[in-house]
């Protein structure tokens, strides 16, 4: 048996803008199919830089970088990109919105309003698929966000701290949607986060990075078996989990004596 | 529900005003002066009595300044869509249109009438020259206002440029676009009167509000020549109006210039 080729593969790779210093610095990792991977780190330490190179939007200054062993701009797998905020478009209705990465592929509309509607009613808001981004609330605009992303089916999926901008009951809640939609297709997760929780809630490995050069200092498994639900949040291995990545975190902000 | 009395009665009550002012004034004018200034009444009989004459120099400087306006505007976006694209094209034409706004266009009559003949064509390019500039600046800035996160979504999903321009920086530059057009909507009936004024002919029955402004200027009509005012003043409104609609149509849904419905 062959194994599956890997679905982002870093190999020594480094990233400065110009002639600045390093953001990132001789980044060796690799993903695994369905794997929830969360980023934490302190700011500056290139962790949306790290998203970005896996979406193609910027190369690498040296080493490389492969999709299922293909370079990020050539690569066939399907991603999508949550960004910190919501990105809609204010004049298209939700349904377009969610549409608009299917569009731009040449889908006709007609075309679209399955995928539309299946996304929506991931995301449970498909009973307002005709308002305007601008009369959701915030959560509710980032759902939408989700659905976009969703729409291509993809197989890798990008989401540079999505809730940062919400209150934390909001955001919780939106962790135990995001779940559940992952039972519902597989995909490969990359979760940039400033929450620790919210790290450990999600994901099953954590990378704690450093900055100064941006540098995966620590990676944790989190062994909390899925699904995972709001009870999860009080098991006493999260707790430990946590006090474990605090500490590590802590220790990544500290620049060495 | 009372701002919505006010908003009726107060402008009824200024426009009182202003008339009894206007018979006052006239009251005091010494006997000779009085021909400067008509009444109110002898206007509004004037109005009365040449109405056909004004609806039909109105609709003269409505279709001068229309045909002015639709040229400009379709010819001010696929200028700024060109612009927007590359920033040499961008450079190399902004001093001309720069230029093209500093020339008193009132100067340029003359030439038109030996070029394209008086009436429409001359009255229509005046208006279009007019009309132009605040189109082409206003929606060159809007194409390159577009939020750059939503650019950068774009690039990540592959967008083509085409697919950007239609689909983010067309619908990104539409409240610019219409900043644009209300201004020009305004230039556009005074752009043709002016334009008529300068460039215009009776022939065919091509006279148009800035014609009739010379005859009875000539005659020291001065009745006559208070009622083409307020002609024009309708004219101009009329444009205000659609442009305003058109706007609303537009932007009501989605752009914050407009006050949220529902939430």
């Amino acid at each position: 048996m062959v194994a599956p080729p890997p679905p982002v593969h870093f190999n020594a790779v480094t990233k400065h803008f110009g002639d600045g210093p390093a953001v990132l610095d001789a980044i060796n990792f690799t993903a695994r199919e369905g794997d929830f991977i969360a980023v934490i780190g302190p700011s500056g330490c290139g962790k949306s830089t790290l998203l970005r190179l896996i979406a193609g939007l910027t190369t690498p200054s040296s080493g490389s970088l492969s999709l299922q062993r293909q370079p990020p701009v050539d690569a066939v797998v399907e991603l999508a990109f949550v960004f910190q905020e919501p990105t809609l478009l204010p004049w298209a209705r939700v349904a377009a919105n969610v549409a608009l990465p299917l569009r731009l592929r040449g889908v006709p509309s007609n075309e679209c309003a399955d995928a539309v509607h299946r996304c929506l009613t991931q995301v449970r808001l498909a009973d307002r698929a005709d308002a305007f981004p601008r009369q959701l609330s915030g959560g509710q605009q980032m759902r939408v966000s989700i659905a976009r992303a969703l729409a291509l089916n993809p197989k890798l999926l990008l989401l540079d701290e999505p809730f940062g901008a919400l209150d934390e009951m909001t955001r919780n809640h939106l962790n135990e949607e995001l779940l559940t939609l992952r039972e519902q297709a597989v995909w490969t997760a990359f979760f940039v986060t400033h929450s620790i929780s919210e790290a450990v809630f999600l994901a099953n490995r954590v990378l704690v990075m450093s900055a100064h050069p941006g540098r995966i200092q620590h990676e944790v498994t989190v062994d909390l078996p899925y699904p995972r639900t709001a009870a999860t949040r009080q098991s006493s291995r999260f707790l430990e989990l946590t006090a474990q990545l605090s500490q590590l975190l802590h220790a990544a902000e500290t620049p060495p004596a | 529900m009372n701002a919505k009395i006010t908003c009726l009665v107060a402008p009824v009550v200024s426009a009182t005003t202003f008339i009894a002012f206007w018979y006052g004034v006239r009251g005091m004018m010494p006997a000779d002066k009085k021909f400067m200034l008509p009444l109110p009444h002898d206007v509004a009989t004037a109005l009365v009595e040449n109405h056909t004459v004004l609806l039909h120099a109105s609709l003269n400087i409505a279709l001068g300044a229309s045909i002015g306006l639709a040229t400009a505007t379709v010819l001010a976006v696929g200028l700024a869509i060109l612009m927007s694209t590359s920033g040499f094209i961008r450079t190399s034409l902004y001093p001309h249109l720069m230029m093209l706004q500093m020339m008193p266009v009132i100067a340029l009559a003359p030439i038109l009438v030996i070029w394209v003949g008086p009436g429409l064509p001359s009255v229509s390019i005046i208006t279009f020259l007019i009309c132009f500039f605040p189109l082409v600046v206003n929606t060159t800035q809007g194409l390159l206002s577009t939020d750059q996160k939503l650019v950068e979504m774009f690039d990540l999903y592959r967008a083509s440029r085409w697919q950007q321009i239609r689909r983010l920086r067309i619908p990104a530059a539409m409240p610019y676009f219409f900043t644009g057009l209300r201004i020009s909507g305004i230039l556009a009936s005074i752009g043709a009167i002016v334009g008529d004024f300068s460039a215009g002919s009776s022939a065919n029955d091509g006279a148009g509000l800035g014609f009739l402004i010379i005859i009875y200027g000539a005659q020291f009509k001065m009745a006559e020549l208070f009622a083409t005012v307020i002609s024009g003043c309708l004219v101009g409104f009329s444009f205000v109006l659609v442009v305003h609609r058109m706007s609303w149509f537009f932007l009501h849904q989605w752009h914050d210039s407009y006050e949220r419905s529902d939430r």
